[in-house]
């Protein structure tokens, strides 16, 4: 056997051996992103329409609202990015799956969290701080379903075939370790009867910022640094600077928890450190950006081709545009026109929606072909669901982040908005529109959902050639 | 048994340096915070009403209202929260050192609600007063039209009138007026809720809060009137 062929038997073991962890992980997650569009859309209306769906305690917009930002994280976004980094590990190490019953109890337990966290919320049985509403009995079942990943990875990682490390995993081995830590202090400290007051609220705000930059920049950037590189056949074009990307965002990001209680109670050293911090952050947003996009410079055609290229790179230019404007919202001239608005709501969406779940999307269109053994059914699909998601998801995050401005600039004007009902009549059309931009969001999902499901039953069309856009020309590189 | 790689001590140093300055930092920092106490004249601030308030933070947690209201008061440089007569001082740490949970929240699709049981509207001495809390949450366009705030009438039940009306009972009118005979009367949520927001109250005076400003005298500072 020549040494090609060696590698290819390699790779589809290892390929096997993931297989019912990633597609168990990829199954539920795109389960959860169906529930959180309805719910999403039902609160969307709820904001221009208070009377909608308005008669029962469950349904009513201060349930509605955690459980939908908590589905989509914790349904639809972790499990999503569990699922690519558990298959881009394997292949990274280059080693067989070892304890395959891992991940899949960790799934297991993960969703029963999230469906009993759900409820709960539902139920009016939550905690009032962002991303941390689900009661103990459901963070319990989050925490040690991670912690199972977090062990599985380090075993993976320590069994590692020797040689170089790759930068995608450095973000994995992150995520594993960071996550359950900030999961378990967070969760204590707020639920500890000896901690009360503001340090709650600090602590909350910690965890929040935390999850987002330990979690999902960590597990969308590492997504990128592979899928990029791999699908273009180059390598990343500088390794120091995706080391220098790494260290100074894992350093910083740490640090910008604050940033959410600008002007609040605790005292202003906290903020003023969070704001210089997530003014640093813009050292490793401009080497990773810089980087990838310099990778990707003599190949931008394959935008139009390769369905995994043209989603990551939707990803990491909303990585981009979402990290400028969330540090420009942030500094202190910007603050009292962003905070407490609809905002903070759109930056949350670019970072969660734009930015991560566009990228895996992207994954999911490279990695489920080489489980499944069949290709993506139809172009015309993916290209749907791309226009569907992209135009979708910008245009609702134009509408919240004018609507923020709007809303922060009538309340700080209250000479010409003495109301509180004159201020959201300014922010009315933007809410109209935010239902509008559910329409192409809610199409593009459930077509995704039906085109997965096909693979998953094997429908797809036989293994061979990958699924794209349109035809390589001779000359262009193969993905 | 290898040495860990530098990765790992480089993960949990970034971590650990992380849970120090934000977490940990504050429980230090703030965790110990007591009353302020001035012996002269016998005033202490603030004083532990969280028995008197554990209920209606409960309900006020329970239907997720912190999803659009927030609990605190900015300094002017901050924004306008003082000169919309939200509150006469910005609140700081030892505002909440008997809150559990504390709601200071996030998002403001409503007004700030840290000092709506001191609120007063000038033109309607009825506003923010224990009836006005139940025809607003009964049904909030009601009493404020073109309100955005969903109706919590799940909070109140219909009763059959036994004799005299519930000294509680809601002044209805209209098409939210009960069939003859009957009346709407408020929940043991309800009435632990706007017993909430009624003592809602973070006015005192702190020395590290600055000086308090007079409330405006402008119509509706509330925020909520039309």
């Amino acid at each position: 056997m020549s040494a090609a062929e060696i590698e290819w038997i390699d790779r589809s073991l290892i390929d096997a051996s993931v297989r019912t962890p990633v597609m168990f992980f990829f199954t539920t997650a795109q389960t959860w992103l169906l529930a959180a569009t309805l719910i999403g859309f039902v609160c969307s209306i709820k904001l221009h329409w208070p009377g909608f769906l308005g008669n029962w305690s469950f349904l009513t917009y201060g349930r509605l609202w955690p459980a939908y930002t908590n589905i989509l994280v914790y349904g639809w976004g972790l499990p999503a990015g569990i699922g690519s980094s558990i298959w881009i590990t394997a292949r990274l190490c280059r080693v067989v799956l070892r304890a395959p019953w891992i991940p899949i109890i960790s799934g297991i337990f993960w969703n029963i969290g999230v469906t009993v966290g759900v409820i709960a919320v539902l139920a009016g049985n939550m905690q009032p701080y962002e991303l941390l509403e689900f009661p103990r009995q459901a963070s319990v079942l989050l925490f040690i379903a991670y912690a199972l990943i977090g062990v599985w990875g380090v075993i993976m990682f320590q069994n590692r075939r020797p040689g170089h490390i790759y930068i995608s995993l450095w973000y994995f081995v992150g995520a594993f370790f960071w996550f359950p830590w900030l999961y378990a202090s967070a969760n204590l400290m707020v639920g500890s009867p000896h901690v009360h007051g503001v340090v709650n609220a600090a602590v909350a705000a910690w965890y929040a910022q935390g999850l987002f930059g330990y979690f999902f920049a960590s597990v969308g950037l590492g997504t990128i640094y592979y899928l990029i590189p791999k699908v273009i056949g180059k390598p990343i074009h500088s390794y120091n600077l995706a080391q220098l990307g790494f260290w100074s965002f894992a350093l910083f990001w740490g640090l910008t928890g604050m940033v959410r209680y600008t002007g609040g109670p605790l005292p202003v050293w906290y903020s003023s450190l969070s704001i210089a911090a997530l003014i640093l952050l813009l050292i490793p947003v401009g080497t990773v950006g810089v980087n990838i996009l310099m990778t990707m410079k003599d190949d931008t055609h394959m935008v139009y081709h390769s369905p995994t290229i043209r989603f990551t790179m939707y990803g990491i230019v909303a990585w981009l545009v979402g990290m400028v404007i969330t540090i420009l919202g942030s500094v202190r001239e910007m603050d009292p026109y962003t905070h407490f608005t609809q905002f903070s709501v759109g930056t949350f969406h670019l970072l969660i929606y734009a930015f991560f779940s566009m990228t895996m999307f992207g994954a999911m269109y490279y990695i489920v072909p080489r489980l499944v053994g069949c290709e993506w059914l139809s172009a015309s699909f993916i290209r749907l669901h791309f226009w569907g998601s992209g135009y979708g998801i910008g245009f609702m995050i134009l509408m919240l982040i004018v609507a923020g401005f709007v809303q922060g600039g009538a309340w700080n004007d209250p000479g010409s908005f003495p109301h509180a009902t004159e201020v959201t009549d300014e922010i009315m059309p933007y809410f109209r529109g935010l239902s509008l931009a559910w329409i192409p969001l809610i199409i593009a999902h459930l077509l995704f959902f039906v085109h997965f499901i096909a693979m998953l039953l094997r429908l797809g069309q036989p293994s061979g050639e990958a699924t794209l856009f349109a035809p390589i020309q001779e000359g262009e590189h193969h993905p | 048994m290898k040495q860990p790689p530098p990765i790992f001590t480089g993960i949990l140093a970034v971590f650990a340096i992380s849970f120090a300055v934000l977490a940990m930092a504050p429980a230090i920092q703030l965790g110990g915070l007591q009353p302020f106490v001035d012996e002269d004249v016998g005033d202490i601030y603030p004083i532990d009403v969280s028995g008197v308030q554990a209920e209606g933070r409960a309900v006020y947690v329970s239907q997720g209202c912190v999803a659009c209201h927030t609990e605190q008061v900015r300094d002017p440089s901050e924004g306008a929260d003082i000169e919309r007569g939200w509150g006469v001082r910005r609140t700081v740490a030892r505002d909440y050192i008997y809150e559990q949970p504390v709601l200071l929240g996030s998002m403001r699709n409503g007004p700030d609600l840290a000092n709506i049981g001191t609120r007063k509207d000038p033109d309607n001495p009825d506003k923010y007063t224990v009836a006005w809390h139940y025809l607003h949450l009964y049904n909030p366009q009601g009493v404020v039209p073109g309100s955005i705030m969903p109706s919590y009438r799940f909070l109140f039940e219909k009763r059959k009138i036994a004799g005299q009306v519930d000294a509680e009972a809601l002044k209805l009118t209209g098409a939210d007026a009960p069939p003859a005979g009957y009346q709407i009367v408020p929940t043991s949520e309800a009435r632990d809720l706007v017993a909430y927001l009624t003592t809602l109250d973070h006015s005192h005076p702190l020395k590290e809060a600055g000086p308090n400003v007079q409330p405006p005298k402008t119509s509706g500072a509330g925020g909520t009137a039309k």
